[in-house]
């Protein structure tokens, strides 16, 4: 149970997509205007992400290395136009809004990464939870800066959320200050860097607090050394 | 720590940082003097909120940054970037514009960077572009020249009309906008602007009364003041001459060409070196010591750029006037025409010499 932990730690957290490995940034900043937005787009990255990492674990030990990569990508091809599909049929509003980046899922880095770096080496179960972490990661991080910038933007959070989730989903939207004029910024691409940039720095100096925190609890003794450098 | 402006050789003026950044913003009194009197009170009134807003934005990063807060803040470079961002924006805009605008400028864009010395943009004219595209009605709301409101506004009035949009009698910004014969006015950038791309001939547009002599009335004179100021400043050797002459001689050259080429659709030069912000930005804004070039030949490259942008955007871009943009596409290029402009050092022979 130790890797699923740690397969978990690493998706959510030390290793995330979004904040540390930097990858999928395109989708990333375009579409998190609105926290509806940003939970299709994750929703949607998450299913590509565990599909491709479990089929490209199972056919790892049947494809040749030289051609590895243009297998994975027509997989994960594949699997976008499935979700593609599934959302234009049942989520059509969601579909228009996001546009071109449903497509563009399969240039996100981050699930090529996963399939590369992961999936290829590894089983079926722990490739599967791999995915589940990382997608969830991304997604997480995608949520987090929707609502910042949907809160600073329009003063809502989860504005539109029926296109999604169906009618009921209407109740969900709350509406946190009336604005007379919006921020624009906070909607626009620069907005999307400045949000991006304050979590990546939220995320480092809590690390840095964890860090200091260890250290003194270990209650290691620094000390001067005033003889020449240790070899 | 005191920062000097000159770099070797060491022979300077002594002057610290504190005492440069303060006689800057004095330069800046005859400039807001004439704006106080020839389009009302507003502009002090966003100063004091601007300067107010730089002052606690600056304490709270240091404190946050654990950093000795009372020498960074006599500096005086808060309340430099704090005047020349309320002096920008339009007199009237509601009181928030300025707060936000001015604690964008202190947090994001100078004390995220490292402070004051190691910001890459000027930080008054990078929160002019974000409020200028985040609000783009509020900041594009200016009231034309007391001469010609149909409603005259007091001191109260003007409290009234940054707080709540209203004058204390109760006319909205828009009525407080138009003539007397309730034509809603824009700035003469503006106006020329619309005229031109409605088909009317530069001629036809200039009859209008916002516009006096060769410029806009009213800002004629607000340009002439910062000149006087600027000039002030370079008497004093605290600014170097050549980027405010280079932004203005590209801008000269350029417009004199263009007015010449196509007389009907192009304005002359002394309507683009009199009007909106040319002298404020040539003198006061481009002249940043940190974000502008630090080279006698990399400052004239500069300038000349930022008249060009100037230049192309006022005439083919999408907003009336640009000084806000250029000087930050300038302050990007900066590091590149450092580079390539380092002048010789002792000892060092020319490139064509070797």
């Amino acid at each position: 149970m130790s890797q699923f932990k740690e397969l978990t730690l690493q998706g959510l957290w030390k290793n995330n997509p979004g904040l540390v490995q930097l990858l999928g940034l395109c989708p990333l900043l375009a579409v998190t205007a609105t926290v509806t937005n940003a939970l299709g787009l994750g929703l949607a990255t998450l299913l590509v992400l565990l599909g491709s990492n479990v089929a490209v674990s199972l056919v790892r030990n049947h494809v040749a290395n030289e051609i590895r990569i243009p297998v994975f990508v027509l997989i994960i091809a594949s699997l976008v136009t499935v979700v593609q599909l599934l959302m234009n049929a049942y989520t059509y509003d969601l579909y228009l809004s996001l546009g071109i980046f449903i497509p563009l899922i399969v240039t996100n880095c981050a699930i090529i990464g996963r399939a590369e770096a992961f999936a290829s080496k590894n089983a079926v179960l722990p490739s599967a939870i791999d995915a589940i972490m990382m997608g969830l990661g991304f997604m997480l991080v995608l949520l987090v800066l929707g609502a910042m910038r949907e809160i600073l933007g329009q003063g809502t959070l989860f504005d539109g959320a029926d296109l999604l989730l169906g009618d009921w989903a209407k109740v969900l939207r709350i509406e946190l200050f009336q604005l007379d004029s919006q921020f624009l910024l906070a909607l626009l691409p620069p907005g999307a860097f400045l949000g991006m940039g304050l979590l990546i720095a939220l995320k480092n100096s809590i690390d840095n607090k964890l860090k200091q925190k260890k250290a003194v609890e270990k209650g290691s003794i620094a000390r001067a050394r005033v003889t020449g450098a240790a070899q | 720590m005191s920062f000097k402006i000159a770099s070797s050789p060491h022979q300077h003026n002594q002057l610290s940082t504190a005492q440069i950044m303060r006689l800057v913003a004095f330069a800046c009194l005859p400039g807001i003097a004439v704006q106080a009197v020839l389009f009302g009170y507003g502009v002090i009134i966003q100063l004091l909120l601007a300067i107010v807003t730089a002052w606690c934005s600056e304490a709270l990063v240091l404190k946050l940054r654990n950093k000795p807060i009372l020498p960074r803040l006599k500096d005086n470079s808060a309340l430099l970037t704090a005047v020349l961002l309320a002096i920008a924006i339009p007199p009237y805009a509601p009181w928030w514009i300025i707060v936000i605008g001015t604690a964008f400028a202190i947090i994001m864009v100078k004390q995220l960077y490292g402070g004051l010395g190691n910001n890459l943009f000027n930080p008054a004219m990078a929160a002019y572009v974000l409020l200028l595209i985040s609000f783009p009605l509020q900041m594009t709301q200016w009231l034309p020249p007391l001469s010609l409101q149909s409603v005259s506004l007091t001191p109260a009035d003007a409290v009234c009309a940054v707080f709540s949009q209203y004058s204390c009698s109760g006319f909205s910004l828009t009525q407080l906008q138009s003539s007397i014969d309730g034509i809603t006015m824009a700035t003469p950038l503006d106006t020329l602007r619309t005229d031109l791309s409605r088909g009317l001939t530069l001629d036809e547009s200039l009859t209008k009364p916002v516009f006096f002599a060769f410029a806009g009335a009213g800002w004629l004179w607000v340009n002439l003041a910062y000149l006087l100021g600027g000039l002030l400043l370079i008497q004093q050797k605290i600014i170097s001459w050549r980027i405010p002459v280079a932004v203005l001689a590209s801008l000269f050259v350029l417009s004199s060409i263009a007015s010449l080429a196509a007389p009907d659709t192009m304005a002359g030069p002394l309507f683009h070196l009199f009007s909106g912000g040319t002298m404020l930005a040539a003198f006061f804004i481009a002249t940043d010591p940190v974000s502008a070039s630090t080279t006698n030949r990399g400052r004239l490259i500069y300038g000349a750029l930022i008249g060009v942008l100037v230049f192309l955007i006022r005439n083919f871009g999408g907003y009336p006037d640009a000084y806000a943009f250029a000087v930050l596409l300038a302050n990007m290029a900066v590091p590149l025409i450092d580079y390539y402009t380092r002048p010789r050092t002792y000892g060092h022979r020319t490139r064509s010499e070797r």
